[in-house]
């Protein structure tokens, strides 16, 4: 391999590594910043201690969280130069804008009013606090807003040219932003980040129930939890068969990827597993579903045809291998998820969920299925997008940093590596601890002046450790 | 408005950096400052005196940065690739620096020691880092006629010049640190900020004076622009007054006054070296109009971004200030 092929593979798996890192968190954020939000006003309408002692709780979590995503966020605003200099070069006019507004409206926004949710419960009136934790819902969902446009028009380009030094100019904004393909990619990703959390909070639910503590939020966790999630995971399969709508109609190599189909057929049939041999291009150990299947899932057509690989050239074909597991992966995680929600929620009716073991376990077991499934999901995507980086116009071999050395890109992939591993692992242990010590007692209001720790750093405190009482739960 | 959009947004990108500079400024230079202390409770003011405010302040840089990609993606693509190295460690800094806010309190005590060196290592290579970055920069970067790096190495950055300068705004930052934790906390932490200004003072001024010298021995082309453009004196002159308003405030112990007037210094060498650069965005090399992205990306993000969302960013920002003003709230023990 040339050391240009080389520095690519490695810039190619530093960006993979920094932003699988960063988009676990905002997957969790967005959804926790919308239930705090939700919590804070059902504590301000009901005045329900135990809405507040979940919004403590969860904003503890929050924090932490929330700190790992704008950490490993900055990276990606940068990244983008660093690594990719052709591509930033030559999709600035688009991509810098739609980013710009990304920071400008979403950033700024949470990061201000995160502030006064962690600091300043005390120092501002009860509206403005809540005000502030819906703006910073607003502000994660807004984020997760541009991030798609972005993301949307490198995947269908639309409402640009090509100028003749072959930077992208943009041509029509609202054809950019419009584009029917953003309007089934955003919900999908905000229902991804909902659903995720749903089972954060409902796993955490079923794990106090099975140690028998905290059984008040316990069981408002687990119902809400499940109850939520048996909403949105049908309506999240409903935008993710339309997502596979628009990969049908601008995306033939990746649709054809994702389905391990070599050859055109019509009407299609469908791979439900097999091991894709690329070289001789056939399915090995394959379990198939005739046709029409395929059209049938792909195309909502008993007669429509659909493309194989062998009618796209060679060196257009994205991998074949991790498009089509990842994504079998990430509709199983769906799947999973519809079963325990509406078991959960049917069961919880008549007030019989408490009682099933198994289901308790299945919950508690079930906290990384929305991570895997917007990982996985994520990884169809973008890998099912290769060998483009703007799909069908610019490769990501041309859109690399052309004077990088292999060392060099050795030498900040280690040290990223290993700063993340160091503040993944941390963070995962202190918030396995906030959620292994529960709930914050409840709150009664005492008259100490000066609470103990009203300077506690980042995070732990809106509410300070003496100020409260635990309560029997 | 065609010729209007590229300086207005060379203007926000001006505003961004130079808000990015100073507030973030105070914040690497509390960790600077956090590294030369052992007490555990003084340790603990430091980084109340900046938690509400620092992940805000770090915004500025983000911002900088697209506003950066968006209006003037060529030298987005430049100076990013041309710095990579530096610009990656700074981002590895910036990461550990952060993290350390909330993980610090949340470690047993011996796995504290990880997170406090990476809150002053982070917050001392940050800075570090981007002062010698403005130095490569201000000695000139190698540029080929059509804006892309022309230089080879990771290493091209790295120069005497270019390590003064880190070194300087450390000194800058920690100074910066020192003046504000005078004004945001009281007891101890004040009184060594306190005795520590003098010095730190001092350290810059020298800083400035030698790299003054150095400029003019390199004959840096910067200096050519001194004798073009006279009223740049003005600059430095300003920040003399500053210096004046620092040790008038350090004599009669008036703790806004430090503060206030190590943000003038910062923000006179600010302008001072963008006004020398001016028309150029890359010095020397690529002027703001033809480094500026088509007229239509420019117009779209001015009416949004440009003249509604970017004047509520400042609010906000003011008001975030304005919640936690003062100085936090002290006389109480930690357990």
């Amino acid at each position: 391999m040339s050391s240009d092929l080389t520095a690519l593979l490695l810039s190619r798996m530093q960006f993979a590594f920094t932003v699988s890192f960063h988009i676990i968190f905002p997957a969790f954020t967005i959804g926790l910043a919308a239930w705090l939000a939700f919590l804070e006003a059902l504590s301000v309408a009901t005045g329900r201690p135990v809405y507040r002692r979940l919004f403590d709780f969860w904003s503890r979590i929050f924090a932490v969280a929330f700190g790992l995503g704008v950490v490993s966020g900055i990276v990606m605003a940068f990244e983008f130069g660093t690594n990719w200099s052709e591509l930033s070069r030559r999709t600035g006019p688009i991509q810098g804008p739609l980013l710009l507004y990304e920071t400008f409206t979403a950033f700024a926004l949470e990061a201000s009013f995160f502030g006064v949710m962690l600091f300043a419960r005390k120092r501002v009136p009860q509206w403005f606090y809540l005000f502030s934790c819906v703006m910073v819902a607003l502000g994660t969902t807004l984020s997760a807003f541009w991030i798609m446009i972005n993301n949307s028009w490198m995947q269908v380009p639309v409402g640009t040219h090509l100028a003749s030094d072959g930077t992208f100019v943009p041509d029509d904004w609202a054809a950019i932003i419009l584009s029917p393909v953003v309007w089934v990619r955003f919900p999908h990703m905000l229902l991804a980040a909902y659903v995720t959390t749903a089972f954060c909070v409902a796993a955490t639910g079923a794990w106090y129930i099975l140690q028998d503590r905290d059984r008040t939020e316990a069981r408002m966790m687990m119902r809400m939890g499940l109850g939520i999630a048996a909403v949105l995971v049908p309506a999240q399969l409903l935008f993710g068969h339309l997502n596979g709508e628009y990969v049908v109609h601008h995306q033939p190599s990746k649709m054809a990827a994702i389905e391990a189909r070599w050859h055109d057929e019509k009407p299609a049939g469908e791979v439900l597993l097999a091991w894709p041999d690329v070289t001789n291009r056939r399915n090995l150990f394959a379990i198939n579903l005739p046709a029409p299947f395929g059209s049938l899932i792909d195309s909502d057509s008993l007669t429509a045809g659909e493309v194989g690989l062998d009618s796209i050239p060679r060196e257009n074909w994205p991998p074949v291998v991790i498009p089509f597991f990842t994504f079998r992966l990430m509709v199983g995680c769906g799947v999973l998820m519809l079963c325990l929600a509406w078991a959960g929620s049917w069961l919880s009716l008549d007030d019989r969920l408490e009682t099933r073991r198994w289901l308790l376990w299945a919950t508690f077991l079930s906290f990384p299925l929305g991570f895997i499934a917007t990982l996985t999901g994520w990884f169809t995507a973008e890998v099912g997008r290769q060998p483009w980086a703007v799909y069908g116009v610019l490769r990501t071999a041309q859109a690399t940093t052309p004077f990088l050395t292999p060392r060099d890109v050795s030498i900040t992939l280690l040290v990223f590596g290993g700063i993340y591993a160091l503040i993944f692992a941390a963070g995962t242990v202190y918030i396995y601890r906030l959620l292994r010590q529960g709930p914050p007692a409840t709150p009664v209001p005492v008259e100490v002046p000066n609470p103990k720790r009203p300077l506690a750093v980042g995070g732990v405190v809106p509410l300070d450790a003496g100020e409260f009482q635990r309560s029997p739960s | 408005m065609n010729a209007f959009l590229p300086s207005f947004w060379a203007a926000v990108l001006a505003l961004g950096l130079a808000l990015y500079v100073v507030l973030d400024g105070f914040d690497l230079g509390v960790g600077i400052l956090f590294g030369f202390t052992r007490d555990e409770g003084m340790r603990r003011r430091m980084l109340s005196a900046i938690s509400p405010v620092w992940d805000g302040n770090e915004t500025w840089l983000v911002i900088g940065g697209t506003v950066l990609w968006a209006a003037f993606p060529i030298v987005y693509a430049l100076i990013l690739s041309a710095f990579y190295l530096p610009i990656c460690l700074m981002l590895a800094a910036l990461i550990l620096r952060g993290v350390a806010f909330e993980f610090r309190q949340k470690a047993s005590e011996r796995t504290r020691v990880v997170w406090d060196l990476g809150f002053a290592g982070g917050s001392l290579v940050a800075a570090f880092v981007q002062g010698a970055a403005v130095g490569a920069l201000v000695r000139g970067l190698p540029v080929a006629a059509d804006g892309r790096f022309d230089g080879s190495g990771a290493l091209a950055w790295v120069s005497p010049f270019s390590l003064l300068c880190g070194l300087g705004l450390c000194l800058g930052d920690a100074l910066l640190g020192a003046t504000w934790l005078v004004m945001k906390s009281d007891g101890p932490v004040r009184d060594r900020s306190y005795r520590a200004i003098p010095w730190l003072l001092a350290g810059v001024l020298a800083f400035l004076a030698f790299a003054f010298i150095a400029a003019l021995q390199m004959d840096l082309p910067v200096m050519t622009r001194w004798i073009d453009r006279p009223w740049l004196a003005l600059f430095p002159a300003v920040g003399v007054l500053a210096v004046i308003v620092i040790v008038r405030g350090l004599r009669r112990r008036i703790d806004s006054w430090p503060f206030a007037g190590a943000v003038v210094i910062f923000l006179a060498a600010f302008a001072t070296l963008a006004a020398s650069f001016l028309p150029y965005i890359v010095p020397f090399s690529l002027t703001i109009t033809e480094a500026a992205a088509p007229t239509r990306s420019l117009a779209f993000i001015f009416w949004g971004a440009g003249i509604v969302v970017l004047p509520l960013t400042l609010i906000y920002t003011v008001m975030v200030y304005t919640v936690f003003k003062g100085k936090v709230d002290t006389g109480t023990e930690y357990p």
